[in-house]
């Protein structure tokens, strides 16, 4: 008995394996499970086997229709669903192209905008913006910048045609996104942390390197106890996080008339590792931000009082991340709009 | 600035790398754009003595040189003209890198055959060394440079060239940077010895000064040299000059530049024999005043310039330049030396409005102490005197109205944590300071005063000293920390990231954003109407345009967004739609213009023409509009769109977006003429949105309303309508029943199957009640009624 059990299982077994339709597995269904199935007539056949093997010889029974049930389920379950897949017919080119869903983009500049300023968004700071067309006072005078000041030279000015009765010429292009530090402050009072992206405007000929057009953006954070540390410290933390966390950055003095003390953020070069290169000059640093503590007659006029508050202010051009990043070479690509450029920036 | 290290050298001793040096310098705010070292590629040049020069067999210029090492002899062949026996020069062997005098780069020597003669070696000019440009003959040395020795034993240098910032004047010298160097690395600063031997008559018997606007001219120091001998300054001090990139002129020329290249102040030499009167008035020019300037070009003032002038006329324009009749010339037998000091305004006022800027007044601009004049006057006179350029006279004029009061500037540990953010004590602040110069005085507890030192302009406040301190500390000293301040309260940054969620919304429509100039020329903006004329109001001029294209400011985005796809549609791009959000300038009264904020869209079309499964789709109203339709739904706004005339557009084709009574916007097809005017082929739509109006609606709260319980009834039904009622007409009836929820237009139909002037307009209206289940015999009554109002206001019947 035990040796016809052995005989069934195996063979049912390995038709189990061979059955590759739905008629084959129903055939083989019949034929060992089925009413008048092999196993099903040993089992029957139990009762005329004697009572010392009987308890054997059915428990093995059973542990072989288990065992056969069992494989003709999950062989149902894997002829049925690969059932869907394969009528010759219905098969389709899937290499043909899909539908051209044509995709907007930003531009560059919106790109390196919106970096940035997440950045600073995600330490406490806000977005602030002014206008463009700027009173000369908000561009320079406030600034620390009287007429004839030096640094003035330094901001070729695009002037609108509009005087006072005085013969005055008080109406500019703003040079700098500098002047809504001092509309900011003159609105709200500290603690405040603002960032302020925005175009600025110079009278410049253009060539690969220069545009009379470019955006910046600019930040400062007031409040009382705001010192260099934390200037150095909130500006290498945003280095690192736009360029990467193992940017080496350099802290040095600089002049702005409306800082002071005056700082230059660079970062070491990323293309030469701070070897020296094309990219960075040959120095092995890339100037990214000019910065420094708000220079206190800044805040006085303002009418923050500098004995009571600081503050640190900072100042970036934008185009000059894609350019570095991506290796763009000339300047003047960004705002001719040549769609072949600009479709560049997923 | 070029900085010859060997000069500095004279002043302080530097015992670091040139490396380290620059990264310091750089580091206190005076960066170091370049080192370039000169010997640094003469390690096969020696010094040699010419033995003889016989001329060349077979070249009438070139000649033969035979050229002493001590060791051995080498034949040259060379081709410059000052070639002389026994004078001692730079030999170069094979092998040398040397600069080619043509091609102005560093290249190997090789032997060479030069028309039959082999030649082993080169007799260098400065050029070929890389002194200076100079390449008219070869360098000849002083004789006491021992024969065989290395050049570099006696020459060579390292020139940095540091870009100076202009509040720091005072270091456009070299005793400027010296004093840097000095406080930077710990080292004593040594002042030179101005000592001389006085020999001619006193200085008071020859020329007085007067200043009548000492408001401008805060001091005028002056001296006079007879009998002036002019020969070529000395060789030492025509090297320096060479190394800072001056020309070597002659004697009394190359001390003034020498002297204001060691201590920053500008001199002037006058002839003394053409100061009438023998006096000097520093005065306020009269209007329309007249002088002839060193360069021949008759020069006109204003009140507001500043002359020098004798007792009877004007000799040169203060700070600026000399004048043409008092001019230093061959014969000159007298000198008046001129050491003075202006205010900075006026001087950056005068040079700008003569558009004269020289050398002097860009120093002056920058703003130098008035205590520089006397020692740089004293130094020239020593200068003089030691060249035996004249015999120079008793004393130093110093006429001296202005000196400024010596005012103290206090600092203390808490300013230097405050602003630093780390602790130092005052004695460590007062040896930053002491280093650079500063004198310092206790003023009470935890504080002391400092008084700027005389070469230097630029400390006035306390934040002013904060730095320096810094910069001897160093900046790299300065701890990081991050912001540990109270977050600011307020609105935030929600107009930015509404007109970035705005961005999103047309990126996602397949729309490519673009940024153009808000600069533009009257000719573009009269592109934009069919006649040619420039319709809105009139836009802001600029007063200095860089060129015509860019002389107004733009009082529309859409003339720039549509020369956008004029352009591109050149590069055979198809299937562009454009958007830009960008700002219009409008002119107000005695005020800066109005900004607006402006979405602007441009479609050319919709689906390509080159997909194989579907036909191009050109560019339409309808897609447009939907186009608006959800950028408003992203705001949360219903609009109407009503008739427009902007006469941009096609006039059967445009509308004016309203909210409420506002208009917040436009949309139409591009009148075909402007089309053309943009060299824009095919159809294009446009439309613009105010982003600031749009904003102010989409940032009014929100109100959450329950959906409704019970279940819709769709109905549909095709309505014969007139074909001169529009689709808004039949909108707006159906709104007035609230119970329908929801109508759509699925079928819009002119033709056969319906009578002459009548159209066919299949609407789908869900119908739900928030309180109950509607039954049909419900929605039968109320569409009974709405048919009835329909045909009443508009002779709708139902179509059967």
């Amino acid at each position: 008995m035990l040796d016809q059990l052995e005989e069934v299982a195996t063979q049912a077994n390995a038709e189990l394996q061979k059955a590759s339709s739905a008629e084959e597995l129903e055939t083989w269904r019949v034929r060992y499970l089925g009413r008048k199935g092999q196993l099903t007539n040993l089992l029957r056949s139990l009762r005329d086997v004697p009572i010392e093997e009987r308890k054997a010889a059915g428990a093995r029974a059973n542990q072989v229709r288990n065992t056969l049930e069992a494989g003709y389920t999950a062989k149902k379950e894997k002829l049925d669903s690969s059932t869907t897949v394969s009528i010759e017919g219905d098969k389709i080119d899937i290499s043909l192209p899909g539908e051209p869903i044509q995709i907007g983009r930003f531009h560059p500049t919106t790109r390196a905008i919106k970096e940035i300023c997440d950045i600073f968004i995600s330490m406490g700071f806000q977005i602030a913006e002014g206008p463009e067309v700027e009173w000369e006072y908000y561009n320079f005078e406030a600034l620390n910048m009287p007429a004839e000041h030096p640094a003035r030279d330094a901001f070729a000015t695009l002037w609108v045609d509009y005087h006072t009765p005085t013969g005055a010429r008080p109406m500019l292009m703003r040079t700098h996104t500098s002047p809504v530090q001092i509309r900011s402050m003159e609105k709200i009072k500290p603690p405040v942390r603002i960032i302020s992206p925005g175009r600025v405007f110079r009278y410049e000929a253009t060539d690969a390197t220069h545009e009379w057009m470019f955006s910046q953006v600019e930040g400062f954070a007031v409040d009382k106890n705001i010192t260099m540390a934390d200037l150095k410290g909130t500006l290498f933390e945003f280095a690192r996080r736009l360029f990467g966390q193992d940017r080496k950055c350099r802290f040095r003095c600089d002049y702005f008339p409306f800082v002071e003390p005056g700082v230059e953020i660079a970062i070491d070069c990323f293309m030469c590792g701070g070897k020296g290169c094309r990219l960075c000059g040959n120095s092995g640093w890339i100037e990214i931000l000019g910065a420094g503590m708000v220079h206190p007659e800044v805040l006085r006029g303002c009418g923050i009082d500098p004995d009571v508050y600081s503050g640190f202010a900072f100042g970036m051009g934008v185009e000059r991340i894609p350019i570095l990043r991506y290796g763009i070479d000339d300047i003047r690509l960004f705002y001719s709009n040549d769609l072949r450029f600009l479709k560049q920036f997923s | 600035m070029r900085v010859p290290l060997n000069w500095l050298k004279e002043y302080v001793d530097i015992d670091i790398s040139n490396n380290e040096l620059a990264r310091k310098l750089t580091e206190a705010g005076l960066e170091v754009a370049d080192i370039q070292i000169i010997g640094g590629s003469w390690d096969k040049v020696y010094v040699g003595r010419i033995l003889a020069v016989e001329p060349h067999p077979n070249a009438d210029r070139l000649k033969l040189a035979t050229v002493d090492l001590g060791n051995r002899q080498w034949t040259v062949v060379c081709g410059a003209p000052n070639l002389a026996v026994n004078d001692k020069i730079a030999f170069a062997l094979t092998g040398a890198k040397l600069i080619d005098g043509h091609t102005g780069k560093l290249e190997e020597l090789k032997p060479a055959k030069i028309r039959g003669v082999y030649s082993e070696g080169m007799i260098c000019s400065e050029k070929e060394l890389g002194i200076s440009d100079n390449h008219e003959g070869i360098l000849v040395l002083p004789q006491d440079y021992e024969i065989g020795k290395p050049l570099t034993d006696y020459m060579g240098d390292a020139i940095f060239d540091i870009d100076i910032t202009p509040n720091r004047a005072d270091c456009l010298s070299m005793m400027g940077i010296a004093r840097e160097i000095a406080a930077l690395t710990g080292k004593p600063f040594r002042m030179p010895d101005l000592s001389y031997q006085e020999s001619g008559k006193e200085v008071e018997s020859l020329i007085s000064v007067e200043i009548q606007a000492p408001d401008l001219c805060p001091r005028y120091c002056a001296t006079v040299i007879e009998d002036v001998k002019l020969v070529p300054s000395p060789k030492w001090m025509q090297d320096r000059l060479t190394a800072c990139g001056m020309r070597p002129i002659i004697n009394i020329v190359d001390v003034t530049n020498y002297v204001m290249l060691e201590f920053g102040q500008p001199l002037h030499s006058f002839d003394y024999k053409q100061i009438r009167g023998q006096k000097i008035i520093v005065r306020r020019a009269a209007d329309d005043e007249t002088m002839y300037t060193l360069d021949g070009q008759e020069r006109k003032f204003k009140h507001n310039n500043l002359l020098i002038a004798d007792a009877e006329r004007a000799v040169a324009v203060a700070g600026i330049m000399g004048g043409l009749a008092s001019e230093v010339q061959e014969h000159t037998k007298t000198i008046l030396l001129e050491s003075a000091s202006f205010s900075q305004a006026v001087i950056h006022r005068g040079a700008l409005a003569l558009k004269l800027g020289s050398e002097a007044s860009s120093r002056y601009e920058k703003g130098l102490n008035p205590e520089l004049t006397w020692y740089a006057a004293k130094r020239a006179t020593q200068l003089m005197a030691k060249l035996g350029a004249g015999t120079v006279a008793k004393g130093i004029v110093d006429c001296y109205p202005g000196k400024p009061e010596k005012k103290p500037v206090s600092i203390s540990e808490r300013d230097v944590k405050r602003l630093l953010g780390f602790d130092l004590t005052l004695g460590e602040i007062e040896r930053c300071l002491s280093a650079l110069g500063l004198e310092c005085e206790k003023a009470g507890a935890g504080a002391i005063y400092a008084y700027k030192p005389w070469w230097r302009n630029d400390i006035n406040c306390t934040a002013d000293l904060v730095e320096e301190v810094a910069r001897v500390i160093g900046y790299d000293n300065i701890p990081e920390s991050l912001l540990s301040s109270p977050l600011p309260t307020g609105e935030g940054s929600r107009l930015f990231n509404f007109r970035q969620q705005l961005r999103e919304i047309m990126a996602a429509m397949g729309f490519q954003e673009i940024i153009t100039y808000p600069l533009t020329s009257i000719e573009v903006l009269k592109k934009l109407s069919p006649e040619g004329e420039l319709k809105g109001p009139a836009p802001l001029k600029l007063e200095n345009f860089m060129s015509r294209d860019l002389e107004y400011l733009r009082n529309t985005i859409r003339a720039g967004v549509l020369s956008v796809l004029g352009r591109n549609q050149r590069n055979r791009d198809n299937n562009i739609r454009l958007f830009e959000i960008n700002k219009a300038f409008i002119p107000r009264a005695k005020d800066l213009p109005k900004e607006n904020e402006i979405l602007c869209g441009l479609v050319d079309s919709v689906v390509p023409d080159n997909y194989w499964q579907s036909k191009p789709k050109p560019a339409d109203f309808y897609y447009t509009k939907g186009v608006v339709q959800a950028v408003l739904a992203k705001c949360g706004i219903q609009a109407d769109f009503v008739s427009g005339d902007d006469p941009s557009f096609n006039q059967a084709c445009c509308a004016d977006i309203m909210l409420g009574k506002t208009r917040i916007g436009v949309i139409g097809e591009v009148h075909p003429q402007v089309l053309a005017n943009f060299d824009i082929a095919e159809k294009a739509y446009l439309f613009e949105l105010d982003v600031e109006r749009l904003f102010s609606v989409a940032s009014k709260p929100l109100v959450y309303k329950a959906a409704s319980k019970y279940p819709s009834v769709t109905r549909d039904i095709a309505l014969l309508v007139d074909a001169d009622v529009t689709y808004d007409n039949i909108q707006t009836a159906l709104k007035k029943f609230s119970i329908v929820t929801e109508f759509r237009l699925f079928d819009l139909y002119k033709g056969k199957q319906v009578p002459a002037g009548k159209k066919s307009m299949g609407f789908r209206l869900t119908y739900q009640a928030a309180d109950r289940t509607l039954k049909d015999d419900e929605v039968d009554g109320i569409q009974k009624q709405i048919l009835a109002l329909l045909s009443k206001e508009f002779g709708v019947t139902l179509r059967s």
